[in-house]
């Protein structure tokens, strides 16, 4: 097959289906395999609060070039369903292809029972405004009239070819495998070599060879009939293979993160089931033994509780003995921990909340994407306490955040919470693989011994664990500074110190004298002043594009980075002067660092997936300036490169309002 | 050197009621604690929100006085971590009972090794008087406006159904038997329960001391109190599991001594069960390093900083080329 005439390497690939019939698999089949062929690969899972039935997909979006988001066209429409066709059909561009079950062309709309009534009036709308039968075969023909190549393949008859041909007759089991048949029929499409597919298909059923072989068997029956019945000419997107770069990984943004635990040390985590944020957990708790450079193997203890308040409480516990302790959550499950996190505050207990972020308020999305916590992690909780919010933008550094996170918890003995979302936990990328020793452990003023705090951090005769320490600056209250008092664990000999949620003396017992509290609620905030002295520019926001004062200047947060940078990729290359300034620390807001980076802009335009644009406000409190434009999205699907895109276009042109709501998604 | 009881004790001013039952149960605690020699360091006392919520301020160990109801989670997270650590936790029964029952149960189920006690009066004494869980039905204490309209949870049936593997009532007066109780609760391997009785003299104007000492309940021929309270080991109860076919009906007579109230009340050991695998050993079932190397004794990095942890085995799954 000729690729001469083709987009090579260089496409958006979607399958979807029933939740349950396998299109996790056939994705991640596809992604190992272009990976293996030296593609770059970013994928995104969209799916259901359902166990079965209900309509998931997953887009792969491939490249020779680096890319960090999805993108809202769609080049090959892989399917074995009739509602993967009725949802997704129209959204496939001219030159791009559709594989789909043969049987299926004459299903009605009104046949597809999870089909919910507001897509199907939409949808109903558009094939009576263009004419069409309300029927598969209607999408599909509206679909080759926008010049997309239809690839029927009758996969009831190839099961039962392939069934007499391996003489196994249990074809209900057999037809488990049409996702990876019709994987396999769009890489044939495609031009994809069968040997690097088969290769990916044996890694992901490595755990079960013989389910491998039957459905590299199948996938082989598939691929050879494709070619042999289908040509591709008017398909306008092939894939060449090529040596990977060595140390490259595929990892999924549910693995990077806890694979950061177990690099920081984590030795204690704790979690209440909740999507998205459990696959962080499972696994931890799957690879609960960690080998170790040094000594024997280590482990991690993964304790599911009975609700999120003893989730956070026990991680809190755990902190106490000295086991670099966290929990993982999302919204729902957070603010049940808020009142714990005040407690951490109130006695410096160093903990780590992994946040991921799903749609709210209340139950919301519950398997849907927004950046809705941003404000509430930063004011979580009654009274005032310090805390870290950091937020990471995208897989590869969730993993380095990860191990940072755990260091400023310590450093600075307060609750951090490391902000996620259902955007990076259910997303797939190619990226280089994790250098376990970039990040270095720092445990702050934390003491073996009570002997070994040295004099000048003011121990006297007995330890006293929220000892009021102060150096020789003044802060802005003219007041001496307060240092971070060392901590020592439970169980240490002459360590003895009390903990209460009640406003404490230095020893830890209850107060409610006016000066001690005064005192105390200082020496506690102050840690934030330390924090930000402390924490490093590039951990604080990171600037991305071109840095000129005439530059459209584009501010954020978390998982929209990848949209964000690959829009401005395309803009810089036509030529457009932009830059992007990602917002890391939201808590305390590096106000200082965030002034410099903006510095004389022309005009500021926030991103953020959610209805408030709750970093623009955050911004608004902490330096006084607003945005000359907002682009939200509140819809539950993560934000794409080509909304990014199309939004700022139209602020470059002049042609937008203030405010630009996004509202793409399937 | 041998510790002596007031090694035990702090100079923090204690500011509960006088008369109050809780000064019995600090003290069982810390004589409980000196008779067994537990270094003060290796103890940690944790407590919920409320009178009893103060204790481990008066008692010279590690003390964790944390949220109200969470004393559970906490102490189950730190012992978890630690299991070298000598862990008492300590609550009201409203925190234990009402606020904080869930996870009362969940704890249950884990069968960690530690001892949980439960200050018990029937009220909500630190906001004014409140009806607790383990009020009966109908009573009216004095603070309350009108009588009780929610029936009473029995605590030491919970504990037998949640899972509890020690579970024994004392009463604050009786000092002596309550410290031998919270020693054999110390001693045991697994999750004790300890309820205590406990009068609260300013807002439970019905179980009170002298109720508790029968000041009602005279001896119809000689005329003196009948004290309400009497010792199963006493009275030939036997609540410890010998074998493990007779878990189940040590099981059950417990619950059915534990509803014995009104003229008599039975204190001592109602069930013990030591066969059943503590959490500990349940997780040293999978992490066979466990109970040697806890995740609290666990070194994280090397001397130049850098990870001690070696993820190349998961990172190489990942790898896209071999």
């Amino acid at each position: 097959m000729s690729l001469t005439n083709k987009v090579k390497n260089s496409l958006n690939w979607l399958i979807g289906g029933a939740q349950g019939s396998g299109v996790d698999s056939a994705a991640n089949i596809f992604s190992r395999a272009c990976a293996e062929g030296g593609l770059q690969v970013f994928g995104k899972r969209e799916y259901y609060s359902n166990i079965k039935g209900e309509h998931s997909y997953f887009t792969v979006r491939i490249s020779e070039r680096e890319i960090r988001s999805h993108v809202d066209e769609i080049s090959m429409l892989v399917s074995f369903d009739a509602e993967t066709l009725l949802r997704h059909a129209g959204s496939v561009v001219k030159g791009g292809g559709i594989v789909y079950d043969s049987e299926l062309a004459e299903v009605k709309i009104g046949e597809v029972p999870t089909l919910d009534d507001a897509f199907r009036d939409r949808l109903v709308g558009l094939l009576e405004k263009v004419g069409k039968p309300l029927t598969v075969q209607g999408v599909l023909d509206y679909a080759s009239d926008n010049d997309v190549s239809l690839f029927s393949i009758p996969y009831f008859q190839l099961l039962e070819e392939f069934s007499t041909k391996i003489e196994d007759h249990s074809l209900s089991k057999l037809s488990r495998m049409v996702n990876v048949m019709s994987l396999s029929s769009s890489m044939a499409l495609l031009g994809f070599p069968f040997e690097t597919l088969g290769s990916a298909i044996r890694y992901i059923f490595r755990s079960k060879p013989k389910i491998a072989d039957l459905n590299f068997m199948a996938a082989n029956y598939a691929y050879e009939y494709t070619r042999t019945h289908h040509g591709a000419s008017g398909l306008a997107f092939g894939l060449t293979t090529k040596k990977p770069l060595p140390d490259v990984i595929l990892v999924q943004g549910n693995q990077s993160s806890a694979l950061g635990k177990l690099t920081a040390g984590c030795k204690f985590q704790t979690y209440y089931p909740i999507t998205p944020a459990s696959d962080d957990s499972e696994f931890l708790e799957a690879n609960e033994i960690v080998p170790q450079v040094e000594g024997k193997d280590g482990s991690i203890l993964v304790l599911q509780t009975e609700d999120e308040i003893a989730a956070i409480t026990m991680a809190i516990g755990g902190a106490l003995t000295g086991a670099r302790s966290a929990t993982a959550t999302s919204g729902p499950g957070f603010s049940l921990m808020t009142e714990a996190l005040g407690w951490a505050g109130m006695n410096e207990v160093p903990i780590v909340v992994s946040l991921y972020q799903r749609a709210g308020p209340a139950t919301g999305l519950p398997t849907r994407h927004e950046q809705g916590d941003l404000l509430f992690a930063t004011k979580a909780g009654h009274g005032e306490f310090p805390r870290i919010v950091f937020a990471s933008g995208d897989i590869e550094e969730s993993y380095y955040d990860t191990i940072k996170v755990f260091n400023f918890a310590e450093k600075f003995q307060m609750p951090v919470i490391h902000l996620l979302d259902k955007a990076i936990a259910n997303s797939i990328t190619t990226c280089k693989i994790f250098d376990q020793q970039r990040i270095l452990i720092d445990r702050g003023l934390l003491m073996e011994n009570v002997s070994d705090i040295s004099p000048d951090l003011g121990h006297a005769s007995h330890y006293r664990r929220f000892k009021l320490i102060r150096d020789n600056k003044n802060n802005n209250n003219g007041d001496a500074n307060y240092l971070i008092s060392p901590r020592v664990l439970l169980g240490t000999e002459n360590g003895i110190f009390w903990n209460t949620g009640d406003e404490h003396t230095e020893e830890g017992h209850i107060t409610e004298d006016p000066e001690i509290r005064t005192a105390m609620m200082d020496k506690r905030m102050d840690k934030l002043r330390i924090a930000i002295e402390q924490i490093g520019d590039e951990d604080k926001a990171t600037l991305y594009g071109i840095d000129e004062p005439d530059s459209l200047t584009v501010i954020s947060w978390g998982s929209t980075k990848g949209a964000i940078l690959d829009a401005m990729d395309r803009l810089i290359d036509e030529g457009k002067k932009i830059r992007f300034v990602q917002l890391r620390l939201l808590n305390p807001f590096p106000i200082e660092r965030v002034r410099t980076l903006i510095g004389n802009y022309k005009q500021l335009v926030d991103i953020e997936m959610n209805y408030s644009s709750q970093l623009a406000l955050l911004i608004s409190e902490n330096i006084g300036i607003s945005m000359d434009h907002l682009i939200v999205k509140y819809n539950g699907r993560p934000i794409s490169s080509s909304e990014v895109y199309n939004a700022l276009v139209r602020i470059i042109l002049g042609e937008a309002p203030r405010r630009i709501v996004l509202k793409h998604g399937a | 050197m041998a510790l002596k009881l007031s090694d035990y004790k702090t100079e923090v001013h204690n500011d509960w009621c006088p008369g109050c039952g809780d000064f019995g149960i600090l003290n069982a605690i810390q004589m409980a604690l000196s008779e067994m020699g537990i270094q003060k360091h290796r103890a940690v006392i944790f407590s919920g929100i409320g009178c009893s919520g103060k204790t481990p301020h008066f008692i010279n160990t590690y003390g964790i006085h944390t949220l109200h109801g969470r004393v559970l989670p906490f102490s189950q997270g730190a012992k978890l971590c630690n299991p070298e650590l000598e862990i008492i936790a300590v609550g009201g029964d409203g925190d234990g009972l009402g606020i904080g029952a869930g996870h009362f149960v969940s704890a249950g189920r884990r069968n960690v090794d530690m001892l949980y006690i439960i200050f018990n009066n029937g009220v909500y004494g630190l906001t004014k008087g409140q009806a607790s869980p383990t009020l009966k039905l109908g009573l009216k204490t004095k603070s309350l406006p009108l009588p009780n309209s929610n029936d009473s949870v029995n605590p030491l049936a919970l504990a037998a159904v949640s899972g509890f593997t020690f579970i024994a009532r004392g009463y604050s007066y009786d000092v002596r038997h309550l410290k031998d109780l919270i020693k054999q609760g110390i001693a045991h391997k697994g999750l004790a329960y300890l309820d205590v009785l406990q009068p609260c003299p300013t807002y439970n104007d019905i179980n009170t001391r002298e109720w508790y000492q029968g000041s009602d309940n005279l001896d119809s021929e000689t005329g003196k109190q009948i004290p309400r309270t009497y010792k199963l080991e006493g009275a030939g109860f036997d609540g410890i599991v010998h074998l493990e076919d007779e878990a189940d009906t040590k099981m059950s007579n417990a619950i059915l001594k534990s509803y014995e109230w009104g003229k008599k009340i039975p204190i001592g050991i109602f069930y013990q069960n030591e066969m059943v695998p503590t959490y500990e050993e349940r997780i040293a079932s999978k992490i066979p390093d466990y109970i040697k190397n806890p995740p609290s004794s666990q070194s994280v990095s090397l001397t130049d900083g850098r990870s001690n942890s070696d993820i190349s085995r998961l990172l190489d799954i990942l790898r896209v080329s071999s």
